[in-house]
């Protein structure tokens, strides 16, 4: 297993990197600045950093004030409260007048663990991928998070970047460039592609892996761009392995399920497989014994695909 | 205020124009008179709309665009422009009568009110119309904005001020005291809230529906320094603004006691006239009253 790094962390470390490159970076928090991280950039700018206290809906609306004044801010909380606290204010302040917010939050998905049901954001890509011109992201590992954020800075409008709880193995290299709108191919095959964000990309690989064993040679593609979708890797898929896993830390609905079954509808129909959490809310537990009972692993994956296989013509 | 910029104006900002001249208070009242006429033929013409809170706030809103704010019609993105905010976004035909008089577009669009393919929504969208520096609608929303602008002013080390209008009904929405909150912390004192406090919100009498009193006092134990006015009277509302100015390190709310309905005799105080347009005759019967 490769070393497993923090993408909060990252991303905290990150921010400050851009806070000493360009003067208009701002960032705001809603008391979990020490879990999300930006407590880093907020020892090293105080006057550009704002915590808003426990108050999402205001702390979107100022954030969109100083973005309509030509700052650049970074506004960050738990996946779960942004958009599902101040999902209005991210609609009416944020994406119909078309300003320039970044939205990084952490602790998405049901890994951020014994917090529980409350806790656990598994609808918040449906929501904020419903927002005409919000860019969404899920980074798979520290270094694609890093560029992310980077890429998010330097782009003008809004951005959704989905962290997660627990550190996650690298899965790219110093070299991996991260571009808005393109799919990576961790592995190339002919036989099924597995796509996949977040963490279950390298739980893709690892499936990937077993099945070479069993002579099933699968393609995966991280997906890290929900939002504007890389159709043309999707339909390349679609055509060349005729089947297609998508594999999500997320509700089967909304999500990068639904976004892919809606491309290869449209243009190239195959059989697909979701793995992805089903119609149900979570419970508490260690993340990883959350991602075993939900299905969210390599195994999980390794299913869909032996039955996604089944189904080609 | 007149005072024709601060030493960060440039030369480049003076040649693209002018900043827009204060009025006489007798002047101020033919603008109000105006405006008036221009609510009620939009919405009347529109066949849908909010009359009572948009005449409710006439004078509010002649007072800063025609004696308060710093700010260039015809280079609405000048950056020392002070920033007026529309939170209670259902009063978007007073903003736009206002905009079009002080010359940010021709007043003849005004008619185009709600009409499919118009720049002038139901509701503002701060992407189609010179001057319009928020989207709104969904109430609550404004102060909270505002509160960031008025941050951004501090960041950047500018002089201009800011000023947000909210309604009394939309006083009911929690973001309004979360973002109250958050101004006394951040010690926003280049902000001015201005709640238009006609009484009355869809369903009734704000005391019926849900007690917002006491009200001041509510601000003021949020940190806020508040001013109550006559919010009819030019010259009480001019000398609130100028006494806002000297507070340092709150914010200031004005609370403006309007009538909803302003100045047409059967809208005022009428609940009905919240978000129901005036019929033809209506109309006719408004406008000769406003001669």
């Amino acid at each position: 297993m490769s070393e497993q790094v923090s993408l909060r962390e990252t991303y905290g470390k990150t921010l400050v990197e851009l806070g000493g490159e360009n003067p208009d970076i701002v960032v705001l928090d809603a008391d979990l600045s020490k879990s999300t991280m930006t407590h880093f950039f907020g020892s090293e700018f105080p006057d550009r950093f704002f915590d808003c206290g426990i108050a999402e809906q205001n702390m979107i609306g100022i954030a969109a004030g100083l973005a309509a004044s030509g700052k650049t801010p970074f506004a960050s909380t738990f996946a779960v409260f942004a958009p599902g606290r101040c999902f209005d204010q991210v609609r009416m302040s944020i994406a119909q007048p078309e300003l320039n917010v970044k939205l990084v939050v952490t602790h998405g998905g049901i890994s951020v663990g014994e917090d529980g049901t409350s806790h656990q954001s598994i609808e918040d890509l449906a929501l904020i991928g419903a927002l005409p011109g919000f860019s969404v992201i899920v980074p798979a590992d520290a270094v694609e998070t890093a560029q992310a954020v980077r890429v998010a800075a330097s782009s003008y409008g809004p951005f959704y970047i989905r962290l997660g709880r627990p550190k996650l193995p690298l899965v790219f290299g110093e070299d991996y460039r991260f571009s808005l709108g393109k799919a990576a191919t961790m592995k190339p095959g002919q036989d099924v592609t597995i796509i996949a964000i977040g963490i279950m990309v390298s739980a893709a690989l690892e499936a990937a892996a077993n099945l070479e064993q069993q002579d099933i040679d699968c393609r995966v593609l991280n997906m890290s761009t929900l939002k504007p979708i890389d159709e043309e890797a999707i339909i390349k898929a679609a055509c060349e392995t005729g089947a297609i896993v998508t594999a999500e830390e997320h509700l089967e609905h909304g999500g990068l399920g639904s976004e892919v079954a809606q491309v290869t509808g449209r243009h190239q129909p195959v059989p697909l497989e979701f793995v992805a959490i089903k119609d149900t809310y979570g419970q508490s537990g260690k993340d990883s014994e959350l991602l075993k009972r939900y299905g969210l692993t390599a195994e999980g994956i390794e299913a869909a695909v032996r039955s996604v296989i089944a189904r080609k013509k | 205020m007149s005072e024709p910029g601060s030493s960060s104006v440039t030369s480049a900002d003076k040649i693209k124009a002018e900043v827009f001249s204060s009025l006489s208070l007798e002047d101020m009242k033919v603008v109000t008179k105006r405006l008036r006429r221009h609510i009620i033929s939009m919405i009347g013409k529109a066949g849908s709309g909010h009359p009572g809170g948009s005449l409710s706030a006439v004078e509010i809103v002649t007072a800063l665009y025609f004696s308060v704010l710093r700010h260039k019609p015809l280079d609405p993105c000048w950056s020392e422009r002070d920033r007026f905010i529309l939170s209670k976004g259902h009063a978007a035909p007073l903003l736009y009568a206002v905009l079009a008089e002080c010359g940010y577009f021709p007043v003849e669009e005004l008619l185009t009110l709600r009409k499919l393919g118009s720049r002038l929504q139901g509701h503002t969208d701060c992407r189609l119309i010179p001057g319009v520096e928020m989207t709104a609608g969904a109430l609550g929303q404004g102060l909270s904005f505002a509160a960031g602008v008025a941050l951004a002013s501090r960041l950047d080390s500018k002089d201009y001020r800011v000023y947000v209008l909210l309604g009394d009904g939309e006083c009911d929405e929690g973001q309004v005291w979360e973002a109250a909150m958050a101004a006394a912390h951040f010690k926003i004192d280049n902000l001015v809230a201005i709640v238009d406090k006609n009484g009355l919100q869809l369903d009734g009498w704000n005391r019926d529906i849900m007690n917002l009193e006491p009200f001041t006092e509510k601000w003021q134990a949020f940190g806020w320094h508040a001013i109550s006015v006559d919010g009819h009277d030019l010259a009480e509302l001019s000398s609130a603004f100028e006494q806002a100015k000297l507070i340092k390190g709150q914010p200031s709310v004005i609370i403006a006691h309007t009538v909803k309905g302003k100045g047409v005799s059967f809208m005022e105080n009428k609940v009905d006239f919240h978000g129901k347009a005036p019929n033809a005759a209506e109309v006719e019967m408004a406008l000769k009253e406003m001669e």
